[in-house]
C-alpha cells in the first residue's frame, strides 16, 4: 500500500490532470528533490520558489485571485509563522469584500513531532490555524484520507490548509488508493524518484480515480460503548492502539478520527459522546489555548447532561520547544502510554 | 514639514493633446472634491476614520487612465494602497461608492460596510482588495502577474505602496519574485514617495538616495519621476507600461508626491500649506498655456462639489448593514 507521501503525490498528480491545479510550489518542491519529504516528486507543475515564505503565500493568493489553482508548500510549519497576517488576509478576503473575491488556494505543510526535529522541526500548527477564520483546515492520519482530503481541498473555492503529520508520511496505509497497483514495490518503481541523477527520470503514474473525502466529515475508526477518544494526525494511530489494548482489559473505547479541524464534524462527536458519556481529546499541540480546549468547552456546554465524567484533554506540554534528546521529545508530546493511561482512568471514573 | 524635492521643475510645456489635459484636469478635480467631501463627512461624524490621497492626483489619475480595465488575466490587475481614489475614478468608478464606504452603509460597493475608507476592491475591474497591513500587496502581486504571463496577451500587474512601507520584507519579496531570470514577470512596481510614514520622516529611514535605486540590484529598470506633474506622470507611466506589456518584464517607478492632508484622520486631516499642491500647479499651467481659463476650471469644481454634496445626502439615508450579516460570505460557495 502507498505511504502518505506517495498518496499526497498521487492526489496532486490527479489534481494537476483533472482539477486545474496550475502551480505546485515552495522551497525545493520542484526537481530535483521534489520536496524534503518527497511529496512532490515528478509532478509536472512543481517548481522551486525563492526561500521566502511570505512570497510563497502571497504569490499563491495572487494566483488564486487570477483564477488559477495553486498548491503552495511551506517546508515545515515552524516556518509558516512569519506569514500569519497573510494567512489572516487569505481567510478574510471573501468576507472583507462582501463576497466579491474568493481565494481558492491550498497550502500544505508538515506538522508535529516524530522525526526528532528538535525546536524548529517539531511544531504543531492546529491551534494557531484554527484561530484564523475563513480557512478550511484538514489533517489526515492515513494515506487514503490524505489522498481524498487533498482532492477535496483542490476542489474547494476557499483557502484550505492541509496539515501533514510528518511522523506518518512514511507509514504505509491499510487501504488501497483507487487505482494504485497491488504490489507496493511496483508502485515505488513507478512513482518514487531514483537516487542520484534524476534528470532523465519521469514518473509512470497509475491510472488514478477520483476519490474525495469530504471536508468536515470525521470517521469512526473503532466502535465502543464506554468512552470516546477523538484525535487527528500523529496521535491518531496511538489512540487506535490504546483502544485495542484497553479492549483486552475489558474496556470498550470508541475511536474517532476528526480528519477536518474546520469545519469539524460536531454531529459525529455529539452522537458518540451521548452514547459513551466519556470523552478524551488528544493532540500534540501545546495545551494552553489548544484546539482541544475548544472541543472540551463545547462538550461541556452542549453535552453536560450526557456526561458521566469530565471531558479530558491530552496534549503537548506548554513549553517553548521540543528538545532534541529522545527523552525530551517523549516527555513533551503525548506518547502511547499517556493516552492509554488517560483513557483507562477516564473509563474507571465514576460520577 | 519639508517640501518634497522635485526632480524637475514644472516648466516644460504641456506636451499632451488638449482633450487629454482637460480629461486629466477633470478627474483630478473630481478626486480632490471627493476626498474633501470624505474629510468633511468624517469631521461631521458621518464616518469613523478617513484616509485617502489628496495630493497624489497628478500621478494616480494618469495611472488609472492608462490601465486596461476589465476582469480576469486578460486585463490589468491593480494592487493598490489606500491613497488611490483618483486611480479608481479614472478607472470608471463612481465617487458615491467611496462615500458609501465612509458611511459604512450596506450599499458600500467595496465591502458592504465592513472596511475603512479608501479600502477599495472590485473584482469586475481587477482591483484587488486594499488591505490595512501595508505592503502585503507587494507579496501578492507576483501571483497575478504570473497568471497573466501564462495567459498570454499584454495585460500587466500594477502594485503601489508608500515609501515608508518599503522597509517591509514584502517589498523585497516583490523585487525578488518579479525578476527571477527563469521567470521575469509583467509587473509595474510603483512607490509613491510622499517622504512620510505617518509622522516619521524619510531621512530617518532611507539610506538609499532614491528608492528606485533598489531595483538596480535586481536588474529591474527603474525611474524616479515627479508625481506632482500629471504630464510627466502620464508620459513616464505610458512608457513604463508599454515596456512591461511588451517585454513581459518588471519596471519600477518611484513617484515623488505630496501629502496634502497629513496621514489620515488620526493626524487631524487638515490642509498642509507647506506641501506642493499638484492641482494648483497644474491649473496655473493650464491657464498660462490657454488650455482652460479660471472660470472653466471653477465651473468644474463647483459642479463636482454640488454632485458630491447631493451624493452625501443620498448616502445619509441609506441603511446600515444588519448585525446578522456578519455571518455572510465567510466562505465562498461551490459554483
Ligand atoms: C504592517 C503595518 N504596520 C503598521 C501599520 C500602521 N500604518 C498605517 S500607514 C503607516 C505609514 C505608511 O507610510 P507609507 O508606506 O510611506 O505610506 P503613506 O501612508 O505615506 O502613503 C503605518 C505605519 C500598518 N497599517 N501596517
Amino acid at each position: 500500500m502507498a505511504n502518505m507521501a506517495q498518496a499526497i503525490r498521487m492526489a496532486l498528480h490527479y489534481a494537476e490532470e483533472n482539477l486545474g491545479v496550475t502551480d505546485i510550489f515552495g522551497e525545493d518542491v520542484g526537481a530535483p528533490l521534489g520536496g524534503v519529504f518527497t511529496c512532490t516528486q515528478g509532478l509536472k507543475t512543481a517548481w522551486n520558489s525563492p526561500l521566502d515564505e511570505r512570497g510563497i503565500i502571497g504569490t499563491a493568493m495572487g494566483l488564486a485571485m487570477a483564477g488559477n489553482r495553486p498548491v503552495a508548500e511551506i517546508q515545515f510549519c515552524d516556518y509558516i509563522y512569519n506569514t500569519i497576517d497573510l494567512l489572516k488576509l487569505a481567510g478574510n478576503t471573501h468576507w472583507a469584500t462582501n463576497g466579491d473575491w474568493a481565494m481558492p488556494m491550498v497550502v500544505r505543510t508538515p506538522v508535529g513531532s516524530g522525526i526528532r526535529g528538535s525546536l524548529y522541526h517539531s511544531h504543531s500548527f492546529d491551534a494557531t490555524m484554527t484561530h484564523i477564520p475563513g480557512w478550511k483546515i484538514v489533517m489526515p492520519s492515513t494515506p487514503l484520507d490524505a489522498y481524498g482530503l487533498l482532492i477535496s481541498a483542490c476542489q474547494d473555492p476557499n483557502p484550505v490548509m492541509f496539515l501533514e503529520p510528518k511522523a506518518l508520511l512514511r507509514v504505509k496505509g491499510e487501504e488501497r488508493i483507487p487505482g494504485e497497483p497491488e504490489d507496493d514495490r511496483a508502485l515505488s518503481k513507478m512513482i518514487d524518484a531514483p537516487l542520484g541523477d534524476r534528470s532523465q527520470w519521469k514518473p509512470q503514474w497509475p491510472t488514478l480515480e477520483a476519490f474525495a473525502v469530504p471536508i468536515g466529515k470525521g470517521k469512526v475508526v473503532r466502535e465502543g460503548t464506554q468512552a470516546t477518544v477523538i484525535s487527528y494526525g500523529r496521535t491518531m494511530p496511538l489512540c487506535i492502539k490504546a483502544a485495542a489494548q484497553l479492549a483486552e482489559e475489558g474496556l470498550s473505547v470508541e475511536v474517532i478520527d476528526l480528519r477536518s479541524l474546520w469545519p469539524y464534524d460536531w454531529e459525529l462527536i455529539k452522537a458518540s459522546v451521548q452514547k459513551t458519556g466519556r470523552v478524551l481529546y488528544v493532540n500534540e499541540d501545546t495545551e494552553v489555548t489548544n484546539f482541544g480546549e475548544h472541543l472540551v468547552r463545547r462538550t461541556v456546554e452542549e453535552l453536560f447532561y450526557s456526561l458521566l465524567a469530565p471531558p479530558r484533554l491530552v496534549a503537548g506540554k506548554f513549553i517553548p520547544g521540543i528538545g532534541l534528546a529522545d527523552a525530551l521529545e517523549m516527555a513533551s508530546v503525548p506518547q502511547q502510554n499517556d493516552i492509554t493511561t488517560a483513557l483507562r482512568n477516564l473509563c474507571r471514573e465514576q460520577p | 514639514m519639508s517640501r518634497p524635492r522635485l526632480i524637475k521643475e514644472n516648466s516644460a510645456p504641456l506636451s499632451l493633446a488638449r482633450e487629454q489635459l482637460i480629461r486629466i484636469h477633470d478627474l483630478m478635480v473630481k478626486a480632490r472634491v471627493l476626498e474633501e467631501r470624505l474629510i468633511q463627512m468624517y469631521k461631521q461624524g458621518h464616518g469613523y476614520f478617513w484616509i485617502g490621497g489628496p495630493g497624489e492626483e497628478a500621478f494616480n489619475v494618469p495611472l488609472g487612465m492608462l490601465m486596461k480595465v476589465g476582469e480576469g488575466p486578460a486585463y490589468d490587475y491593480l494592487h493598490a494602497h489606500y491613497r488611490q481614489s483618483a486611480t479608481l475614478l479614472a478607472m470608471g468608478e463612481e465617487p458615491i461608492g467611496a462615500l458609501r464606504q465612509m458611511k459604512n452603509t450596506a450599499t458600500d460597493p467595496y465591502s458592504g460596510g465592513r472596511n475603512f475608507a479608501g479600502h477599495f476592491s472590485r473584482r469586475s475591474k481587477n482591483i484587488a482588495p486594499v488591505t490595512s497591513p501595508i505592503e502585503v500587496q507587494y507579496a501578492i502581486a507576483p501571483g497575478t502577474a504570473m497568471a497573466q504571463k501564462r495567459h498570454g496577451g499584454d495585460a500587466i500587474t500594477i502594485v503601489t505602496g508608500g515609501d515608508a512601507g518599503t522597509a517591509e520584507g514584502d517589498f523585497a519579496s516583490c523585487l525578488i519574485w518579479s525578476s527571477r531570470p527563469a521567470n521575469p514577470l509583467p509587473i509595474l512596481i510603483i512607490v509613491t514617495n510622499n517622504k512620510w510614514g505617518i509622522s516619521t520622516t524619510s531621512d530617518g529611514q532611507h539610506g538609499e538616495t532614491n528608492i528606485s535605486d533598489r531595483a538596480r540590484a535586481f536588474n529591474i529598470q527603474a525611474k524616479t519621476i515627479n508625481g506632482n506633474d500629471p504630464v510627466e506622470s502620464y508620459q513616464e507611466l505610458q512608457a513604463a507600461m508599454e515596456y512591461v506589456r511588451k517585454e513581459r518584464k518588471p519596471f519600477f517607478i518611484e513617484a515623488r508626491v505630496s501629502r496634502l492632508y497629513g496621514h489620515s484622520s488620526a493626524s487631524g486631516a487638515n490642509f498642509v500649506n507647506e506641501e506642493q499642491d499638484c492641482l494648483r500647479l497644474f491649473e496655473a499651467r493650464l491657464e498660462q498655456e490657454g488650455v482652460l481659463d479660471r472660470k472653466q476650471m471653477d465651473d468644474v469644481r463647483n459642479r463636482y462639489t454640488e454632485e458630491l454634496a447631493a451624493a452625501a445626502r443620498t448616502v445619509r439615508d441609506e441603511p446600515q448593514p444588519s448585525g446578522d450579516s456578519i455571518w455572510e460570505h465567510i466562505y465562498a460557495e461551490k459554483k
